[in-house]
Formats: structure tokens, sequence, C-alpha cells
């Protein structure tokens, strides 16, 4: 059964392994000069503390390689339920090969083990090298990227990592048990990545904000948490503060919620944006005051605050295990729905 | 003797509509049977039912006194070819005959060779580039060096040139004579069986007709012709089949284990096919009894 396993898989997995070679080389070349690079820049920032300036300027140097390297990971999972995981029995029973081969000395339960294994770990092994090759080559782009593309975030967070290996394993699966349930192959491929898709959305909106109770903390306002301030003259003065989803002290957190508090702690606005209620005709915020800086620590010092509830940066390992972990579960149950669908009700 | 095929109260139902129901036969060991009736009557199901692709909705079915497909030994024991012949299109031939050394324990390697050889086939050649014809009797082979003791085939040469066909058969008697296993094969065509088979099974409206031994059902079953007589006339042994009748004659088949002596019938021997299609016209002939008593 293996043999005949992998005489009719090793087809698309030859055709698989060249493209993960062609990856790891690209990688491989690129990768070690882009880390001194990194090392580089970041020696001679420090010196003159321009550092946010070099982060900026490396990372939108690179951002095409970076996205598209993402999409890769994030897509590959994808591709295993859609194209090998979809048609592993629908094609048998389109040809009508299933009543061939399920007559042989073997029960359909082995035939089935044995395929879910092989292709199955292949599919594994395949977005893993790939998760962790891209994560060893974009560190120094994670390190400089911003807070919205930051390792943490949710775009980002599923391309890194062991996540893609618990993806790969689940869409196979996945597919195998919409091909068995929709019987024809191109339906059950349209079917597994709409559900990959709602399942991939659902999860960093839904299940991962919440994997480890987030934080929700109080803090000073200052350049890394205002985006910028604005003066509004027409309601006896106020002024606006733009929020941007960071927390200071705390670089690379994912931020799911911040908003302005007034110093009684009441929330103030709604989301990044929100209203201190300050003299804006005289004093540091008045626009005859020279630049912003005044008008910060004016604001900071009658008691106005973000108010943020966050995943830090060091979670990223323990959410990648119960994300992994999490997935990992789905497709044990999936697995086990397989068996017990094949036996008693596919004939 | 011991039986190959044993069913009781055998049903299989696809949502609401019974695909075979009440079948209860016994087919004892050694014979080539042939499984008769009109398209959709159940003989896929029934086949299916015995190679264990399906599962029985009631009753209970045994295959060689184990249950179908329950293990890797019951697997072994029966040889199953599908209504199409199914093989693999992207593998060679002589991947097709790995395939069935990797998963069958007793495959004999020198019978697939040798038949393969003998048929004129390339083994490099690809599956799905070969003929109907040539890739039937690469279904067959496969079946075949499994060594089973029984092998199923559903309508195996439905879809094959009256040349083929023939030689398929022959392909098939020349085996049964060789390795002496039992074979249940299906068919809409009287002719292909009438050739091999030595007992038959009639399935029609998805309920078996009649089964038993080709010569037993050709020496029990009549075709009367005479005046018109109504079917309550007749004696009680005498089972109608079949019956017609126009304004002064009647024309019945019937079955009866006993001589006939009624004067008034003219008696003639039945083919094979006419038994099969008396039986196929029975149901329709019972309609038209009913129609006529209204009348």
């Amino acid at each position: 059964m293996i043999w005949l396993t992998w005489r009719q898989f090793r087809g698309s997995a030859a055709m698989m392994a060249a493209l993960l070679v062609i990856l790891a080389t690209a990688l491989a070349l690129t990768g070690p000069g882009l880390a001194s690079d990194y090392s580089a820049g970041i020696a001679a920032c420090t010196q003159d503390n321009t550092c946010d300036r070099f982060y900026d300027r490396f990372f939108g140097g690179h951002e095409t390689s970076f996205t598209a390297l993402t999409l890769v990971v994030l897509l590959l999972p994808a591709l295993a339920g859609l194209f090998w995981g979809a048609p592993l029995i629908t094609r048998e029973l389109e040809a009508g090969t299933h009543l061939m081969v399920w007559n042989q000395s073997i029960t359909r339960g082995r035939w089935l083990a044995v395929k879910l294994g092989l292709m199955g770990l292949t599919a594994m092994a395949v977005a893993g090298l790939c998760g962790l090759m891209v994560t060893w080559w974009s560190d120094p782009l994670d390190k400089s990227a911003a807070e919205n593309l930051a390792l943490m975030a949710p775009l980002v967070f599923g391309a890194r990592g062991i996540a893609p290996i618990g993806y790969a394993a689940f869409t196979f699966v996945l597919g195998v048990t919409v091909g068995m349930l929709v019987r024809r192959t191109l339906p059950a491929m349209a079917l597994t990545l709409a559900v990959f898709a709602a399942i991939q959305l659902a999860m960093p909106l839904l299940v991962r904000p919440h994997l480890m109770p987030p934080i929700t903390s109080t803090f000073e306002l200052g350049k890394t948490n205002v985006d910028g301030i604005g003066i509004n003259r027409d309601r006896g003065g106020y002024v606006e503060i733009q929020l941007r989803s960071a927390v200071p002290g705390h670089a690379g957190a994912w931020v799911l919620s911040a908003n302005l508090v007034d110093p009684s702690g009441r929330t103030l606005g709604t989301g990044a944006e929100g209203a201190a209620r300050i003299s804006t005709t005289s004093g540091p915020c008045a626009p005859s005051a020279a630049g912003g800086g005044g008008c910060i620590v004016e604001i900071n010092r009658l008691g106005y605050r973000q108010q943020a509830t966050y995943q830090p940066l060091e979670r990223f390992w323990p959410f990648q295990w119960i994300e992994t972990g999490i997935y990992a579960l789905l497709t044990l149950a999936l697995t086990w729905f397989c068996f017990w669908w094949l036996r008693r009700r596919l004939s | 003797m011991n039986t190959v095929l044993q069913a009781q109260g055998l049903g299989r139902r696809y949502g609401k509509r019974w695909a075979l129901r009440e079948c209860t036969i016994d087919i004892p060991a050694g014979h080539v049977v042939g499984l008769v009736g009109p398209n959709g009557a159940g003989k896929t199901t029934l086949l299916k039912l015995a190679s264990g692709q399906l599962e029985p909705t009631v009753g209970g079915i045994t295959v060689l006194g184990g249950r179908p497909a329950s293990g890797p030994a019951q697997l072994a024991r029966v040889g199953f070819v599908a209504q199409d012949t199914p093989v693999y299109a992207g593998l060679s031939v002589a991947d097709h005959l790995r395939l069935g050394a990797r998963l069958n324990p007793r495959w004999d390697a020198a019978t697939a060779r040798d038949r393969i050889a003998q048929l004129g086939l390339d083994p490099a050649q690809r599956a799905g580039k070969l003929s109907g014809g040539q890739r039937a009797q690469l279904a067959l082979t496969l079946g075949l060096a499994k060594r089973p003791e029984l092998l199923i085939l559903d309508e195996p040469v439905a879809s094959l040139d009256p040349l083929a066909r023939r030689e398929f058969l022959q392909g098939l008697m020349e085996a049964t004579v060789e390795h002496e296993f039992s074979v249940v094969l299906s068919s809409h065509l009287v002719p292909d069986l009438e050739r091999v088979c030595d007992f038959l099974i009639v399935l029609v409206d998805s309920r078996v007709q009649v089964a038993g031994e080709v010569d037993k059902l050709l020496a029990t079953h009549h075709r009367l012709t005479g005046p018109r007589r109504d079917p309550d006339r007749l004696p009680a042994d005498q089972h109608v089949v079949s019956a017609r009748h126009t304004d002064r004659q009647s024309t019945y088949v019937i079955r009866t284990d006993a001589p006939i002596h009624d004067p008034a019938w003219a008696v003639t021997q039945l083919s094979l096919e006419d038994l099969v299609l008396a039986y196929m016209d029975k149901r329709s002939a019972d309609q038209r009894v009913a129609l006529e008593v209204q009348r």
C-alpha cells in the first residue's frame, strides 16, 4: 500500500520538492546578506539615534519579498487541502477505481490510513519547512516592521513559526473529509477553500485574542502611542488625539483595543481617536506654542492616558504552540470522522 | 455441498427506493453463476453487497461463510471486477501487476505475467491508453491473479464488441477450468451468459424471480400453446410464469416438475433466452391479467 501511495503521489511530491528547493536556495542566498545589512544598520543608527528611520527604510526596501513570502506560507496549507486532500477520494469515486482498489486484500481503513499518513505528513513537512525557513529569513524584517506587520499581527503570525504545520495538517484532512461528503472533485475543492478561508479568518478575529487573557493597562501618551494631535477650536477648544495601535515599552505587542481615557478613567471617543478638553487658546496646546511636544506633556500632566488591551510579543511562541495544538486536535477529530464515514457510509 | 453465497431476506434501499428486496438465495460452490435481469433491476446492488462495497439495509448475506469485506482474509478470498472495469489511467500495465502483488497475499505473479503476455499487452503501456477490451482483460487479470475462491464480475462485457466479448469470456472459462473457483457474473444479455453459465439467477424489479441450475431450469419450464383457457383452470402444480392470450388461443410459460399430459396443449421446449424473457415479461403479464378480469 505504501508503494501504491508513493506511485500515485510521487509526481506532485516531486514538483513540491522542486519548488521547496528553489525557495530554500533563494532564501539561503539572500538571508545572510539581509541579516548583516540589518546588524550593520542597527550599529550605525544607535550612535546617532535614528533607528526609527532606519527601520522604515530597511523594511520599505524589502516589503515586496516580505509580503510575497508571507502569502506563500499562508497559502501553502490551502494548496495541500485543495490539490492533495480534496481529490484523494473524489478522484477514485469519479473514475470508479475505488471499486478496484478496495477489493484488493486490504481493508479500506488501511488504505485510508496509509494515504492520510504519507500525504498528510508530507504536507506537514513542506509547510513546516517553509514556515521555519521564512521565519529565519524574515527575522530582521520582523524586528523592523511597523506594529501592524509585526510578528504578532494576525496576518504575519500565521506565516511564522510552527503554526503552518498545524494549518497544513488540518486543511489536508479537511479536504479529504469534504471530498468524501461531496464526492465530486471541483465542488469539493471549492468548498474546502471556502471553509479553510472562513476558519483562517475566524481564528485571529475570534479565538486567538483569547488564547491567554489579554493584558489591560494604561500608558502615558508619547511618541510610541500617539499618531498625531489636532487642535479643534470650534466648541470651546479641545485637542483631538489619534492613537496608534502600539503601547510604549512593549514593542511588537498585538494591541487588541486602545482608547483615550480622561483623569477619572472615563473612555473618550471611540477606537483610535479621542478628544481631550484642554484650552487651545492659550498654554502649550495653543497654535502659537512652539511645536507639539509641550502639548503632549500638558495632556499627560492633566491625567489623560492611553488605555490598551494587548497581547505582548513574549507570548508569540506560547501562542504558536497553543494554536498548533488546537489545529492538531481539529485534525484528529476530522481524521476519526473520515475513518468512521469510510467504513460506515461510503459505498 | 458448501455454499458460496447465501442471502436471507436481503434488501438495500437508496433513500426511498428499494434497489433490492427480499432476496433469499443459496448458491452452491463450483458453479459459473449468471445473474441476469434488465437494466436497473438490482444486479449491481446484489454484487456490491456480496463484495462488501455496500452494507445491506435489511437481511443478511454471507459469502464463503464470512461477512463480505470483514477483513483482509475475507477480501483475499473474493475477487471483484466492477462495471466498466475501472483501472488507474495514470499507471502502466506493469504498475497494475505490481499493485496486485503488493496488495494481495495470494498473488499469482506467473499467471498474471503469462496472461498479459498472451494478450499481447505492452507492460509499459499506460492503462488509460488501452482499448475497452484490453482494459477489461487487465481488470480480469488482476481479479484472476489474486487467486480468489469466488470471482464476482459486474457486467464485464457490456461495453465490449462481440469479438472482445468472446475472448474475454473464453479467458474466464479457461481460468475456471485451470484454477477451480466459483464465478458470479452479471449481464443483461442472455447469449453472453448462455455460453458460460451453468447456474442462473433472474432478477427483475429488484426481486429474485428464479434461481437454479440451468439444466434443471430448462427441464422444468415449458411453453404451452392451445385453445384459450383461463389460468385458474390449469393444474395446481403448474406455476404460470407468463401468459399471452388472443381471442382463441392461449400461450403459457409454466414451471412444473410433473410431466404434462393434457392433449389440448402443444408443449415446446424453451431456450434459456425465452425462459429469461418469460420472467422479465411476468410482471407486465400479471398486470394484463388483472385488466382482463376487470373487463
